[in-house]
């Protein structure tokens, strides 16, 4: 007996779809294996990882604060991996957004003014544009990698911010904590739901997948991304710009990063402090591939991955696991989906060695 | 003033081993066509399995051997998805940088703060008590002497034999490399496992050596660097090897520069940036200057490869 794979000549969208949701199935089996090698009770931590996030009204609404940022990000990034423009240094454009925004919101603390949110969302998406315009003018001015010089360019943020909430925008009030002043009420985004931390943030995000969906499927540039992607050649005698693509690219994911970073800040932080977010920009490339790269995928996949942080937190209190088991989970799902894509793209065909009437009497 | 100096250069060469190794093994990699992006993950598995063997068996071989195998082993995983199920390399580099990272801090979470006793010098009789001479090149632990070992081994590999010759053919082009019968997945599969032993030599080496703990994260970008630095060498691991000990020299600038950095009135944390900035301004004077086109990437570098027969 052997295995034969032959190429699908029709990709069943069923399959395209589906995939995803059995490397979640084999993400959790494997997590189920986990836990029983570290000597936890599988069965509870899987339930104070995956249920324990939605039994509270708080939970729910955790998953939208936590969700926002990682479908912005991820909206972003999923356009740039269409066009084959790896950019894996949102979490630098996010550090970027978060600085710019918050510059608007010390430079008027204390003042009040409706204008004062939709500056800071402009600073925000300006400084994630700013960082992302480096790796973009590098690729197309010198053919630098994206990869590396987006990635270099995180640490160099979160070193810019370091110097900042030690240095200048410390708090003079603050006992010499390395964090900036608490944004006033001005500048901090309102609340929608009562009680929980939720909100316009989330708001925003759902919007920015609407907005991405529009563009990938009824407009030119869409489709140009699509082709400067999957085929670089006809792109060119179409006359589609690559190096369009690229700056357009980076540039709308760095904006995205930079708004989900002055979300942060101006929201669940409240003030710039050093470490703003648990990795959303890296995780958020993972959230972009298990939606598919489309923008309505993203929004479910985005939510499935702050399950897997609350349902962390969580079991970092009452487990103590170490918060870095997230992260295992998070490289396992997205190891499970690129595997399981294998499927979306080959048939397996078991054929037999012996001809089938011996098998049968066998 | 020539103490000074001799104890700078040795602290490049320490600073620089852990990028070398693993430089080196993505090298091999590269010129197979394998692109790896999943090295901090790699060396950061072998810093802490490096790090827990040597601590619970007290033998440090044993310790750097069990960081090459897990950094092996990883890089497996790796080669099942992108060479066998030909998933999409720089995405599945990701996740095992991702996965690399969350099950170091998962294993090492008990190691938090352990003392552990660094490698042993080198003590050869004669040589080592020689002046200048003496600390300046025979006083290392044996661990830096391995890694200039398998750089020049590596060298003479690639170019002097017919393995070598093999590996660089399914690289450059993979379709005639499987034409003329030569085993394209399986040189592939070999190569991607060398690049991540070495990473996890790399990365115990960090551990044990350079600060012999281990710390969440430890390798902050150092794989990432070595990335670059394979392009800086333009895949060569004579260049290679030339990159990992300026890039070493770049670190220990930077921390020299914190220490007298008060006086000059600059946040530390400029000092600290240095090292990313450089690596930025290297792959951009690569690919800028005049010398643009000597500097080529293998050609199939990245991409899948299934028989067609």
């Amino acid at each position: 007996m052997s295995l034969k794979f032959e190429a699908r000549r029709e990709i069943p969208r069923w399959l395209v779809y589906g995939t995803p949701l059995l490397a979640i199935a084999l993400t959790i089996l494997s997590g189920y294996l986990l836990f029983m090698i570290l000597g936890l009770n599988p069965g509870s931590t899987l339930y104070i990882f995956l249920v324990s996030p939605l039994e509270t009204q708080f939970g729910l609404a955790e998953l939208a604060v936590k969700g926002g940022p990682l479908i912005l990000i991820a909206t972003g990034l999923a356009i740039g991996f269409r066009a084959n423009v790896w950019n894996i240094g949102a979490e630098g454009q996010l550090t970027m957004g978060a600085i710019f925004g918050a510059g608007v919101a010390l430079a008027f603390w204390g003042d009040e003014g409706v204008w004062i949110l939709p500056l800071m969302f402009v600073a925000g998406a300006l400084g994630g544009m700013l960082w992302a315009a480096i790796p973009a003018f590098l690729k197309t001015k010198f053919e630098v990698s994206e990869i590396l010089t987006s990635l270099m360019l995180t640490y160099v943020a979160a070193l810019v911010l370091s110097i900042l909430v030690h240095g200048p925008w410390r708090d003079p009030d603050g006992f010499n904590f390395p964090q900036s002043r608490l944004f006033t009420e001005a500048a901090i985004l309102p609340v929608i739901l009562e009680g929980t931390r939720l909100h316009v943030g989330a708001l925003v995000a759902l919007f920015a997948a609407a907005a991405a969906w529009v563009l990938l499927t009824y407009t030119v540039t869409g489709f140009q991304i699509k082709v400067v992607g999957q085929a670089p050649m006809a792109a060119r005698f179409a006359g589609f710009s690559q190096k369009g693509t690229v700056w357009f690219s980076l540039l709308l994911a760095g904006a995205l990063a930079g708004i989900a970073g002055m979300v942060e800040v101006a929201g669940p932080i409240g003030q710039l402090t050093p470490q703003l977010t648990p990795g959303y920009g890296f995780t958020a490339i993972i959230v972009a591939f298990l939606g598919r790269l489309n923008p309505i995928g993203i929004v479910l996949a985005g939510i499935v991955m702050a399950i897997s942080y609350i349902g962390g937190e969580n079991a970092q209190v009452y487990a103590q696991l170490p918060q870095a088991a997230t992260g295992v989970f998070q490289g396992m799902l997205l190891f499970y989906l690129l595997a399981s894509d294998f499927l979306v793209r080959y048939r397996i065909r078991i054929q037999s060695a012996k001809p089938r009437r011996e098998v049968a009497t066998a | 003033m020539t103490d000074f100096l001799v104890l700078i250069t040795v602290s490049i060469v320490i600073a620089a081993t852990p990028m070398l190794f693993a430089a080196v093994g993505e090298l091999v990699a590269e010129r197979s066509g394998v692109l790896n992006l999943g090295v901090e993950g790699m060396m950061l598995i072998g810093a802490v399995v490096g790090f827990g063997v040597t601590m619970s068996t007290g033998s440090a071989i044993l310790g750097i051997g069990s960081a090459a195998l897990a950094g092996a082993a990883l890089a497996l995983v790796f080669a099942v998805l992108v060479l066998t199920l030909m998933a999409n390399q720089v995405a599945t580099g990701l996740a095992l940088t991702i996965f690399g990272i969350g099950l170091s801090a998962l294993i090492g979470a008990g190691f938090v703060g352990m003392p552990i006793a660094g490698l042993p010098k080198l003590d050869i009789p004669v040589l080592s008590t020689l002046p200048i001479i003496g600390p300046l090149l025979f006083q290392y632990d044996a661990m830096v002497y391995l890694s200039i070992a398998l750089t020049v081994a590596v060298g003479w590999f690639l170019k002097y034999t017919h393995a070598g010759m093999v590996l660089r053919a399914v690289g450059e082009s993979a379709e005639s490399a499987h034409s003329i019968g030569h085993p394209v997945i399986g040189v592939r599969y070999l190569a991607t496992m060398f690049g991540g032993a070495m990473a996890g030599l790399g990365g115990a080496f960090l551990s044990l050596s350079v600060t012999p703990m281990w710390a969440e994260n430890m390798t902050s970008g150092r794989g990432w660097i070595a990335l670059a630095l394979v392009v800086f060498g333009s895949w060569r691991p004579g260049r290679v090897l030339l990159g990992a000990y300026i890039f070493g020299g770049v670190t220990i600038l930077q921390l020299h520069a914190q220490g007298s950095g008060s006086t000059v009135g600059l946040p530390s944390q400029v000092f600290t940036m240095l090292p990313y900035l450089a690596t930025i301004a290297v792959l951009t004077i690569i690919s800028a200057g005049p010398w643009r086109g000597r500097f080529q990437a293998p050609a199939c570098l990245g991409q899948s490869f299934r028989p067609s027969v």
